[in-house]
């Protein structure tokens, strides 16, 4: 049975050479399609924004193939094809779209030149600053204009005067002398983050960005405008002046603000993270993530992180802190307190403990507004882990009541929690002094300062793992800087905990080792599956044993849960 | 088997015995010299002149009204064949420093390690701002290997003002106080 596409193909033919291309799709997009780097240069485009067109720089030449008016018979040229009726003028190739038996030049005489125009007019007021500027290195106008640009200047008279370190908000600085006028950031502002701050003043050269009088932009998607502008204009206030780009290394990671896993890159240099970026991902987070998640890295380097494996606050080797727990834990009437912050692979050696131990497990939820865009409801950023590793089988609570009645009732005289400040969550702190506490965390609080076991663990930037979204979509990230000296990975740990309960020798635990004990035994995953073969832009699981479970996530940019539970109830192929 | 001739060795001469003729022509040699101009260098007291473009120690300098040149761009510790250059960039303070804001960029700290250093000169052509020079220092010695990496105060005292053609942000600055001619 042939699977039908529902988008249309048309062949349009780029340089020469024939292309398949979806029915609608613009021309920079179709030439992108051929790929070999081949690209059209652009500044105003983008392809999550309306079309402005206003940059101009991304004109092509277009013809159509000849046919006669009259009859409507093709018209030819003298070796038989079809004479191809070039428009005198080039055109934008952001607002063609592709139709069928189109020809399209990208690299003519006409082309050429109609860039080397464009470029030099964008750099006739523009500062030239770029060794004070943090766009450097990742600037559309400093590579287009290597490119395109004429190498010198023939404009003798004054620059224009802007407004230079403007606060456009808490977190964006303008430059306007650098602003090209692409205005991606003003429709990204009334399209995608629904507040229409941004716009432009003044005429002719002399426009001018600026917010609307007596507002900011100060909502949480500003440092996305930093992202999408092609040129320096807007900066990041956190990152201005940190560090060059260049040097910085990009590592794929997945943001844990909340359960829409917005997939990021981390950008560091020398175990020094230096700035957080969306990165594209169409079925999570398109090209836009929120401030509030670009700021999360800066807790690791904070005074309070656990540093240290200890029990009963003396310092010790991880095996031993390790052996420690696990005798509390078989001791019997233990309760784990687990957290939809670990990554699906702690969440299965906490499974594997909690069963060895016959521990009870309650999870916390951590429920908030949310934004309808990027930040959902659930602040968790792996609550579908637990649920898929059978960690827990129904909804978190908010708060802990159940287990502290237990303790004050003698039923429970361990206590496994992991990051988790269970003083803040209805057990008091005599209830908790009552009981044995091992705790697995990133940072120290009131619960691991009275723990008989700390056992410190990594945040997501400093390990391998994968988290599973609001839409059951299973997403990994990579380590990017390494964690405090001396801490290990956390499924090495778990496993020397989990082995100890079974009085096992534990095993060398990498997350290829811990991964094929994984896939075997969580029936969602194939058995084949594998961490390393997860691919980039996540894998989507099938979620029909979840469906009936109440998720609080309501509508937001690429969750819609009314139209999820319709699409994974009906089977596939139907 | 290569052959060996024997060469006979002659007699020495009558004047040959003597040895006068021999040292006459090593007399001859040493009067010569001596009478002409010395060649050798009593270094260290004497120095010698530095051409123009010789390539010494590097520094940092700064232009004719005592400004500091250098904004931390970090082409320098990018294209650095050695990686002996360490900056860690930072923003001018508006308030603390008002005639130099508008640069809003200097180097917090510059280090450059002379233990790493092979003067090839790739961070004074690199220089957008022409603030970094390999200038006449070539003799460079210390007893620790802190003592070996010259921090930014130790760059600007070894590199003192150059003569600057453009000054650009004295134009920028003017610029932006004369405004637009509209």
């Amino acid at each position: 049975m042939e699977i039908k596409n529902i988008v249309e193909n048309i062949t349009i033919n780029i340089d020469g050479q024939d292309v398949d291309v979806p029915k609608g799709t613009n021309i920079i997009e179709a030439v992108k399609m051929v790929g070999k780097g081949k690209e059209v240069p652009h500044y105003c485009y983008h392809p999550k924004l309306s079309i402005a067109g206003n940059c101009r720089m991304c004109m092509v030449e277009m013809g159509m193939p000849m046919r006669d008016r009259a009859t409507g018979e093709a018209i030819l040229d003298d070796d038989g094809t079809q004479k191809i009726g070039w428009m005198p003028k080039p055109t934008i190739g952001c607002a063609t779209n592709a139709a069928p038996g189109m020809h399209i030049r990208t690299n003519s005489e006409m082309v050429k030149e109609s860039r080397n125009g464009v470029t030099e007019f964008l750099l006739i007021n523009h500062p030239l600053d770029c060794p004070i500027c943090d766009q450097a290195g990742e600037c559309r106008l400093q590579e287009f204009s290597a490119e395109h640009g004429r190498g010198y200047s023939r404009f003798t008279e004054e620059k224009n005067v802007k407004p230079k370190r403007t606060k456009l908000g808490p977190r964006v600085t303008l430059d306007d002398e650098r602003c090209i006028l692409c205005s991606r950031c003003v429709r990204f502002s009334k399209e995608i983050a629904n507040d229409d701050v941004l716009g432009f003043v003044d005429r002719g050269t002399y426009s001018t960005l600026t917010c609307y009088p007596g507002k900011e932009l100060e909502h949480n998607y500003s440092l996305n405008t930093v992202d999408i502008c092609p040129v320096g204009a807007l900066t990041s206030t956190d990152f201005r002046f940190k560090m060059r780009v260049w040097f910085l290394k990009r590592t794929h990671s997945i943001c844990t603000e909340s359960s829409v896993g917005a997939n990021t890159e981390i950008w560091s240099r020398e175990g020094k993270i230096y700035r957080v970026t969306p990165r594209r991902n169409d079925a999570v987070n398109d090209t836009w993530m929120t401030d509030s998640g670009r700021g999360l890295f800066k807790s690791i380097d904070a005074d309070d992180r656990l540093t240290h494996y200890t029990i009963d606050g003396v310092h010790k080797t991880p095996t031993q802190a390790a052996v420690a727990a696990a005798e509390l834990l078989k001791a019997g009437d233990a309760a784990l307190i687990g957290s939809a912050h670990s990554s699906v692979e702690e969440q299965f050696y906490y499974k594997a403990i909690a069963d060895r131990s016959s521990a009870k497990v309650a999870l916390v939820s951590h429920y908030d507004s949310a934004d309808g865009i990027l930040q959902s409801e659930d602040r968790t950023p792996n609550l579908r882990g637990a649920l898929v590793t059978g960690l827990i089988d129904s909804l978190p609570e908010a708060e802990l009541s159940a287990i502290a009645r237990e303790i004050n009732s003698g039923a429970v005289k361990t206590l496994f929690v992991v990051n988790e400040d269970v003083t803040k969550l209805g057990i008091p702190a005599d209830a908790l002094s009552q009981v044995k506490v091992i705790y697995v965390g990133t940072h120290a609080n009131e619960t691991s300062q009275g723990a008989a076991v700390v056992l410190p663990s990594l945040s997501v930037f400093e390990k391998d793992g994968t988290f599973i979204n609001q839409s059951f979509r299973l997403q990994r990230f990579k380590a990017a800087v390494p964690g405090p000296s001396g801490v290990t990975s956390d499924f090495s740990v778990l496993e020397q905990v989990a082995a100890s309960l079974n009085d096992e020798k534990p095993a060398a635990i990498t997350i290829d080792v811990a991964w094929e004990y994984i896939a075997k035994s969580i029936s969602q995953f194939e058995d084949s599956l594998r961490w390393r073969g997860i691919p980039d832009e996540g894998l989507a699981l099938d979620a029909k044993a979840f469906l009936d479970i109440p998720f609080v996530e309501t509508k937001n940019l690429k969750f819609d849960p009314v139209a999820f539970k319709e699409a994974h109830a009906t089977p596939a192929g139907a | 088997m290569a052959k060996t001739k024997v060469l006979e060795r002659k007699p020495l001469t009558f004047a040959e015995k003597t040895f006068i003729p021999q040292i006459i022509g090593g007399l001859k040699t040493t009067f010569g010299t001596m009478l002409k101009k010395g060649v050798t260098l009593q270094y260290p007291e004497e120095r010698p002149v530095i051409p123009n473009n010789y390539r010494g120690v590097p520094t940092l300098v700064k232009d004719p009204n005592g400004r500091e040149k250098c904004v931390s761009c970090q082409l320098c510790e990018f294209v650095c064949p050695p990686k002996a250059i360490r900056i860690t960039p930072g923003e001018i303070d508006a308030e603390a420093e008002p005639d130099r804001a508008h640069v809003e960029k200097a180097p917090k700290e510059f280090d450059i390690n002379m233990l790493r250093c092979i003067y090839c000169g790739l961070c004074q052509e690199v220089c957008p701002e022409e603030a970094i020079f390999l200038q006449d220092i070539f003799s460079l010695s210390g007893y620790s290997r802190e003592e070996m990496v010259n921090n930014k105060a130790k760059l600007y005292e070894l590199g003192g003002t150059l003569p600057d053609k453009h000054l650009k942000w004295d134009k920028k600055k003017a610029a932006e106080s004369a405004g637009n001619a509209h």
